[in-house]
């Protein structure tokens, strides 16, 4: 008899689930961006100084600040603003499928992902550089022949240092760039390499204040556009109007400051829009 | 069953297995001793690095969210996969040619695919012919992966479960005039569901596991995921990763004293409704194939 | 339509694959059968470690295991597998926690095959004073063996996928160039297809090959 009950639990099981994903697939609305109160933007969550969810739950860093504020020029509130994670692999995909409206998340502009998505801006122009201790003798790029080197895996900034800068550096890859200062900590590698604006939020980091500085190199130019769905030229054109204001009204420059200041950071001045610096 | 293994031991073998123990001892404590050490010498068992874990918003922010995440997509996946397996397990075993075969193909191409790349083309499914929110999306993408994997491996579970049935029980059930779909819903299954238990549960600690693929592209945020953000916040990569490991181990764990607690259950009822099989034969004659599924348990990609 | 091909050796990362999953299985295999050596063993101390090993191991997400042996085992134990370049240490690092990982499951899989040996075999061996490690080597596992070949060849397939795991660390294997690619080629969907394709090329003739081996080597009861 049991036996039978225990048939019986997994028939309807099978039929619940089936009801449910039935269901599940019906009740959406389909509505990626636009339409309604809220609109959506793809940031990073754990970049700090860039894109980071707080303990809080609240997020911070610069990408936030001018995505919020192109936002505001789209006619949207920052309590109307629903933050969406995009990670690397992701961003074109998330913009082609509509799941996001726009996407700065510390997204460089290149031919590649012209083709895919449109770019408002570039926003930032960064470089990519070295994060090393606060005594390490590091200056030069080929000082690292012979060094450990981090950085993540299947980044352009680690193929770059491989093909480009250093051949004979020592590549240590991993999942995350938390990962990497953790290793820059023990000593277990002597610098980490990425974009400047990615190495300088997390050098102001509390925990880290003091420890790390940055190289100063100028290894590659990063400029950091905000994607688009492709096609959607009204949106580029609006969105580079805002950035176009936030540089005037001196809203950028204060983001700067807010973010990466602490970092001791030269940052490059607001990049003209359209001017994509190779 | 071990015991059978060497003979019951003596004096001199108490002896030895008295000293065994010892050095074994020794050396476990050695190796403790040492990894407290090295962390402590490297600065990880600073308090500054463990102190959000006992602070409400790690856990309200990250952990907690991360891992109602994870629950509830290896929940679904199982209660899908469970019966979408025990179908087409049986599907093996049908004696139609036009049944068998394709059932063996879709078993055997999803168990070759990584896991991680069904989600991804789950995920452009849902994307291109549903219309599932994009806030659902990930969602559903991490546990049709789940399930396409899983059910096929669970498919071989059943049937190796099955297969390992002493003939005596569809040959009764033929004499007594059931019919073949009534042979396999109140006889065999039942059975064999029941004895692969552990093998079942071993592939349910892998949809788990596994759920944490879908923060690797899918914009699923499952615990280990949250676990990235959380360490860029606090800086403590190391205690964070041990910290999510033993939220794993527990989950599992108790994943796992449930299921030998069900199974306690069934194979006591069973007795007292006229046994077919002892305890003892069921390890004879299946062990193989409760081998083979103990195997398929390792079938996750994560 | 493949020319985002170019300038990428697939078949390396691939390779490389091979190679992960080759040295992990006779790795995972050896140190499986010490662990279902140990479960079966007399020294109760022995059989605890063994069970408390695969229960805690078999429970932990593999991408954990293989990140603590990078950020762990070699940034803070200091341990190197004798090299000091990160593309061998990493590689090497790597075969130790698909080791690691997939030794709890063989061990699995050899005890359920220590299991189906009749338990004639293992009396008639103690009958004629051999000691448990005799009764062990030259009786049961022989045969244990052999019905798990099967099961085994189940964890071998896992394997090869498991192997996607050490890209988290770095790994030049199939997964992290397929990383790479998406990361430069913005395709998703036709990158992932090719390695998917590449994955059902490595798995289904193992399977099929041991799904024979099996059947020829089974033991005739």
């Amino acid at each position: 008899m049991k036996l039978r009950k225990v048939s019986a639990a997994a028939a309807a099981a099978l039929v619940l689930s089936i009801t449910a994903t039935a269901c599940g697939g019906g009740d959406g609305d389909n509505e990626g961006s636009g339409g309604g109160d809220k609109i959506k933007i793809g940031i990073k969550f754990d970049q700090p100084g860039l894109g980071l969810k707080e303990p809080d739950g609240s997020f911070s860093g610069f990408d936030v600040d001018v995505a919020t504020y192109v936002a505001k020029e789209l006619g949207y509130n920052a309590d109307q603003i629903e933050w969406v994670e995009t990670k690397s692999a992701d961003r074109e995909n998330a913009l082609a499928r509509g799941d996001v409206k726009f996407i700065a998340a510390t997204y460089s502009i290149t031919d590649e992902r012209k083709q895919k998505v449109d770019f408002a801006g570039p926003y930032l122009l960064a470089h990519q550089d070295l994060l090393v201790k606060a005594d390490s003798d590091i200056t030069e790029a080929t000082d690292l022949n012979g060094k450990n080197l981090c950085s993540v895996t299947g980044s352009t900034s680690a193929q770059n240092v491989k093909k480009d800068f250093a051949p004979k550096a020592n590549l240590k890859q991993v999942g995350g760039y938390s990962e990497c200062i953790a290793g820059l900590q023990s000593g277990a590698v002597d610098a980490l390499t990425t974009d400047d604006s990615i190495l300088a939020g997390f050098a102001a980091q509390e925990q880290y204040k003091g420890k790390f500085k940055l190289a100063g190199l100028k290894l590659s130019n990063e400029n950091y556009g905000i994607g688009v769905k492709k096609g959607d030229t009204e949106t580029v054109n609006k969105i580079n109007a805002a950035l176009e204001k936030m540089v005037q009204d001196k809203a950028w420059d204060k983001a700067v400051t807010d973010n990466f200041g602490p970092a001791n950071y030269k940052n490059e001045p607001a990049p003209k829009i359209g001017n994509v610096v190779s | 069953m071990s015991s059978v293994l060497y003979d019951t031991p003596g004096p001199r073998a108490k002896q030895r297995n008295v000293l065994f123990s010892v050095v074994f001892f020794a050396l476990l404590a050695v190796l403790v001793w040492f990894v407290w050490k090295t962390m402590d010498d490297e600065g990880q068992l600073e308090w500054a690095l463990w102190k959000p874990f006992t602070e409400e918003q790690a856990w309200t922010t990250y952990l907690l969210p991360g891992l109602s995440n994870t629950l509830k997509a290896a929940a679904l996946a199982m209660v899908i996969a469970l019966p979408l397996g025990a179908v087409f397990g049986i599907a093996r075993l049908s004696d139609h040619r036009w049944v068998r075969g394709p059932a063996a193909t879709v078993v055997e191409f999803f168990r070759a695919i990584p896991v991680l790349l069904l989600m991804l083309f789950a995920n452009e499914f849902y994307d291109r012919w549903t219309n599932v929110t994009s806030e659902q999306r990930p969602f559903y993408a991490v546990v049709t992966g789940l399930v396409l994997y899983n059910a096929s491996v669970l498919a071989e579970v059943v049937r190796a479960g099955i297969l390992a049935l002493p003939k005596g029980q569809s040959e009764a059930a033929k004499a007594i005039g059931l019919r073949k779909g009534q042979t396999m819903t109140s006889i065999l299954l039942p059975q064999a569901v029941t004895v692969m238990l552990p093998a079942i549960v071993s592939q349910l600690v892998v949809i788990v596991k596994d759920t944490a693929l879908g923060g690797v592209m899918l914009q699923f945020p499952e615990l280990l995921s949250e676990r990235a953000t959380l360490a860029a916040n606090y800086a403590n990569v190391i205690p964070s990763f041990i910290v999510v490991a033993a939220i794993f181990i527990v989950v599992n764990f108790i994943l796992t004293s449930f299921a030998s607690w069900l199974e306690g259950r069934l194979r006591r009822s069973k007795r007292s409704t006229g046994a077919v099989l002892g305890a003892e034969d069921v390890e004879e004659l299946n062990a193989a194939e409760v081998g083979g599924t103990y195997g398929t348990g390792a079938g996750g990609t994560i | 339509m493949f020319d985002f091909l170019e300038g990428y050796n697939v078949l390396e990362a691939f390779w490389t694959t091979v190679q992960l999953t080759v040295l992990s299985a006779v790795g995972s295999l050896i140190w499986g059968t010490l662990l279902a050596g140990m479960r079966v063993s007399p020294v109760p101390l022995m059989r605890g470690f063994g069970t408390a090993y695969v229960n805690i191991v078999r429970n932990i997400p593999l991408t954990v295991i293989i990140v603590f042996t990078s950020l762990g085992l070699a940034d803070i134990f200091g341990v190197t597998l004798g090299s000091r370049d990160f593309d061998v240490q990493g590689f090497r690092l790597a075969v130790l926690g698909l080791i690691a990982y997939t030794a709890a499951f063989v061990c699995e899989a050899i005890r359920s095959g220590i299991n189906t040996v009749p338990l004639g075999q293992a009396e008639a061996a103690r009958a004629i004073g051999l000691s448990f490690s005799q009764t062990l080597r030259l009786i049961i596992l022989p045969q244990a063996f052999r019905s798990v070949i099967g099961p085994l060849a189940n964890v071998l397939i896992a394997l090869t996928k498991n192997t996607t795991v050490a890209a988290a660390i770095g790994v030049a294997e199939a997964a992290l160039l397929m990383k790479e690619m998406i990361e430069n080629e913005a395709q998703v969907l036709l990158i992932a297809a090719v390695f998917a394709f590449g994955f059902v090329v490595l798995t289904l003739p193992t399977g099929l090959f041991f799904g024979w081996l099996s059947k020829r080597l089974a033991v005739k009861r």
